[in-house]
C-alpha cells in the first residue's frame, strides 16, 4: 500500500494494560487505514479503546503486538530516535491543553516550531501571531495559561499543534473544553487543513455537533472496530 | 534577562522561566542551595581553621631547617632533644646559625577567673629566632629574669591587660609560683592546642619549668648560609645526626607534618573532617531534593514536549539551565552569610577562620556538579517513560 497515499495503516493491533492478574486487553485484532488529507472522527463509548488506538498510532505509546505504519515506518520495534522523527511530523491537540504553565500563549506555540530546530525558528514569531490570531486569540499572545479561559487555553493548544505544518494531526477531544461555535471552528479549520495541505486529522470525540465535518467515522466498543462509515 | 538567556542559550530559556515563574518556590530552593553551601563553607571553615591555627607559630620561626626529637607529633607535644644537636649543626657546612628552643606550657589564672593555656617559648636572647620585628625588637628586655613578652591574640584576653602593656608599663602575674612580667607584645593567634604564646628568655625558662634541663631543648632552629639550599643542607644534617632519636626537617616539611598529624591523628582534626564529610553529604540531599522535587512538578509539561518530539537532551538542557541558575543564584547569598559567620565565629573563638580564595570555586563548582548530577538524576524517569503515561 502506498504510504503517500495512506499515512496510517494499522494491522493486526492488540495492547493490554496492566501486568499478571490485573492485565487487561485495550485493543483486540484492529485492523485501519486511513487515507491522507481526510478528517477522521473515532467514536465509541467510554472505555472502548479509541485513546488507546490513538496514542499508538501517535508514537506516545510503545506498539506491542501488531503493526502500526506510520508514514511508511513501522512503529513496532521502532528506535527511539525513529519515535522522535516521526512525531515531529504530528500535532498534538489533548484533551487537557497541557499548556506549559511558566510559558506565555505564544511562547507555548513558538516550542511547536522550536522543535523542528534552528532554520523554522528564523520567521516563528509572524508564523506564531498569524495562527493566534486566526484563533481569535490576537489579543492573548503574551497571557499565561492560568489567565487565558479553558477554550482559549485550547486554541493555544490547536496552535501549538498545528503551526508545524504536521502531516497527521492526533486530536482528543478537542472540543470538550470549547463552546459550540468555537469547537466548530476548530473542528472546520482542520477540515479546511486538509482541503489546502492534504493535512489527515484522526479525531476522538463524543461531541455529535461536529460529526458532519468529517470525512470518515469510526466506531469503537471494547476494544475493538465495529463500524466504518 | 529572559532575552539575554535567550540568546544565550539559542533556544528559549524554559529553566529561567519555569523557576521564576513560582517566586515562593524559587526562593524556598535558593534558600535550600544558600543553606547547602553555608553548611559546607562552615565546615570547611572550621577544618580550615585548625590547619592555619598549626601553621601559624611556624610562620613566626626564623628558621629554614628545624631539628626535633623523633618522638615529636606537633609542637605542643614536642619531645626534646640533645643541645649537642646544636653544635653538631653548626660545625655542618651551609649552616649559618643554629638556635636552642625551649618549649612549655603554663596555666595564665587571672584575676577575672579566666584561664588561660599558654604555650611559652623560652628563647637565647641574643639570636633572632622568630621573624617578628616586634619580638626582636624587644629581645633586650627578656634577658632581665622572669620578663616575657605575650602574643596579644591570646583568647579572651582582657583589655586592660592589653591597655597597661601598650602604655608602655610592666603587667605582673603569679604563674608556676614565679612572678612573670609582661613587658611587650607580639601576634600569632590562639590555635586548637593553646589560647596563646608568652616568649621569654631560656634563663626565665628554665626558672620557670625547674624539672627542664638547659642541655634537653625542643627544637633546634636553623638558618643556612645565603645561597645554600635548605634541603640539601637538611641531607646533610641527616646524614651526621642519629635519626633514632633526631629528626631533621625544613621549615615547611615540619609545618605540614604537624598540620597533617593535627587533622588526620587528634579526635578534633578526625571531628571536624567528618564535619566537612556530613556538611557536604547534607549539602547533596538539599541540592538533590530541590532538583528532584522541581523535575516531578513539571513531569507533566515535561511529557507533553516529549510528545511532540523533543530529546532527552532537550530536557537535560533545561535541568543543566535551572542547575546552573540554582548554583548560581543560590550561592550568592550562600557566601555572603557565611562570611560574616566566618567573622562571627573568628571573633568568637579567636581562631583563624578565613575565607581562602580557592574555597568558594571549590564550593560554586561541587554545588554546580550536584545540582547537574541531581537533575540529570531525575530526567531519568522520563528517558524510559511512554509520553502517555506521564501525562
Amino acid at each position: 500500500m502506498n504510504s503517500d497515499q495512506h499515512p496510517i495503516v494499522v494491522t493486526g493491533l492488540n495492547h493490554w494494560f496492566g501486568a499478571g492478574e490485573a492485565r487487561k486487553q485495550a485493543l483486540y485484532n484492529v485492523d485501519l487505514t486511513i487515507e491522507r488529507g481526510k478528517l477522521i472522527v473515532l467514536m465509541g463509548p467510554s472505555g472502548s479503546g479509541k485513546t488507546t488506538l490513538l496514542t499508538l498510532i501517535g508514537c506516545l505509546r510503545r506498539v506491542e503486538e501488531g503493526s502500526v505504519k506510520l508514514f511508511g515506518n513501522e512503529l513496532y520495534g521502532a528506535t527511539e530516535e525513529m519515535l522522535v522523527l516521526s512525531r515531529r511530523r504530528l500535532g498534538f491537540i489533548f484533551q487537557a491543553h497541557n499548556l506549559h504553565d511558566s510559558l506565555t500563549a505564544i511562547q507555548n506555540v513558538r516550542m511547536g516550531l522550536e522543535v523542528h530546530g534552528a532554520p523554522t525558528m528564523k520567521s516563528w514569531r509572524p508564523a506564531a501571531e498569524r495562527l493566534l490570531s486566526i484563533l481569535g486569540l490576537g489579543d492573548r499572545m503574551n497571557y499565561l495559561p492560568k489567565n487565558l479561559s479553558g477554550g482559549q487555553a485550547q486554541r493555544v493548544a490547536v496552535a501549538r499543534a498545528l503551526v508545524g505544518n504536521p502531516d497527521v494531526v492526533f486530536a482528543d477531544e478537542p472540543t470538550a473544553a470549547l463552546d459550540k461555535d468555537t469547537g466548530h471552528e476548530v473542528v472546520a479549520l482542520l477540515k479546511r487543513l486538509g482541503e489546502v495541505r492534504n493535512t489527515t486529522t484522526l479525531m476522538v470525540t463524543h461531541d455529535s455537533r461536529i460529526l458532519d465535518l468529517a470525512d470518515q467515522i469510526i466506531t469503537m466498543e471494547d476494544g475493538r472496530i465495529v463500524r466504518i462509515g | 534577562m529572559t532575552a539575554f538567556l535567550n540568546v544565550l542559550f539559542g533556544r528559549l530559556p524554559i529553566g529561567w522561566l519555569q523557576l521564576t515563574h513560582n517566586r515562593g518556590r524559587l526562593a524556598a530552593a535558593l534558600a535550600g542551595v544558600a543553606f547547602a553551601n553555608i553548611l559546607v563553607f562552615m565546615q570547611l571553615g572550621f577544618m580550615g581553621a585548625l590547619v592555619e591555627s598549626a601553621k601559624l607559630p611556624y610562620r613566626q620561626m626564623a628558621a629554614d631547617i628545624l631539628i626535633y626529637s623523633s618522638d615529636t607529633n606537633t609542637l605542643s607535644d614536642s619531645g626534646t632533644v640533645p643541645r649537642q644537636r646544636m653544635f653538631q649543626a653548626l660545625s655542618t657546612p651551609g649552616v649559618r646559625t643554629a638556635s636552642a628552643v625551649y618549649i612549655g606550657r603554663i596555666d595564665w589564672d587571672r584575676s577575672d577567673g579566666v584561664t588561660s593555656n599558654m604555650q611559652v617559648f623560652g628563647i637565647d636572647p641574643d639570636k633572632q629566632v622568630f621573624r617578628s620585628p616586634a619580638i626582636n625588637s624587644r629581645l633586650d628586655r627578656l634577658k632581665l629574669q622572669n620578663v616575657g613578652l605575650i602574643d596579644r591574640k591570646t583568647r579572651n584576653t582582657p583589655k586592660d591587660v592589653l591597655a597597661v602593656i601598650d602604655s608602655g608599663k610592666p603587667y605582673s602575674f603569679e604563674a608556676a609560683g614565679k612572678t612573670l612580667s609582661i613587658q611587650g607584645d607580639f601576634d600569632i593567634g590562639a590555635g586548637f592546642d593553646a589560647d596563646g604564646y608568652f616568649i621569654v628568655s631560656d634563663q626565665t625558662f628554665l626558672n620557670l619549668f625547674p624539672k627542664r634541663k638547659p642541655g634537653a631543648p625542643n627544637y633546634v632552629f636553623v638558618t643556612v648560609e645565603p645561597g645554600a639550599n635548605p634541603d640539601v643542607v637538611a641531607k646533610q644534617l641527616r646524614s651526621i645526626l642519629p635519626a633514632k632519636d633526631t629528626i631533621v626537617d625544613t621549615l615547611e616539611k615540619a609545618a605540614v607534618k604537624d598540620q597533617t598529624y593535627q587533622t588526620t591523628e587528634r579526635p578534633v582534626g578526625i571531628v571536624f573532617g567528618f564535619g566537612v564529610i556530613i556538611g557536604i553529604l547534607v549539602g547533596i540531599v538539599i541540592v538533590y531534593q530541590v532538583l528532584s522535587t522541581d523535575v516531578a512538578d513539571h513531569l507533566g509539561e515535561y511529557a507533553t514536549f516529549k510528545a511532540i518530539g523533543y530529546r532527552q537532551s532537550f530536557f537535560l538542557g533545561i535541568v543543566f539551565e535551572e542547575a546552573l541558575l540554582l548554583a548560581l543564584l543560590g550561592f550568592i547569598p550562600g557566601i555572603l552569610i557565611s562570611l560574616v559567620l566566618y567573622k562571627v565565629a573568628a571573633v568568637a573563638t579567636g581562631l583563624p577562620i578565613v575565607m581562602t580564595a580557592l574555597r568558594p570555586v571549590g564550593v560554586f563548582f561541587g554545588t554546580l556538579l550536584m545540582c547537574s548530577a541531581s537533575g540529570a538524576f531525575a530526567t531519568r524517569r522520563l528517558a524510559g517513560a511512554d509520553p502517555a503515561d506521564l501525562f
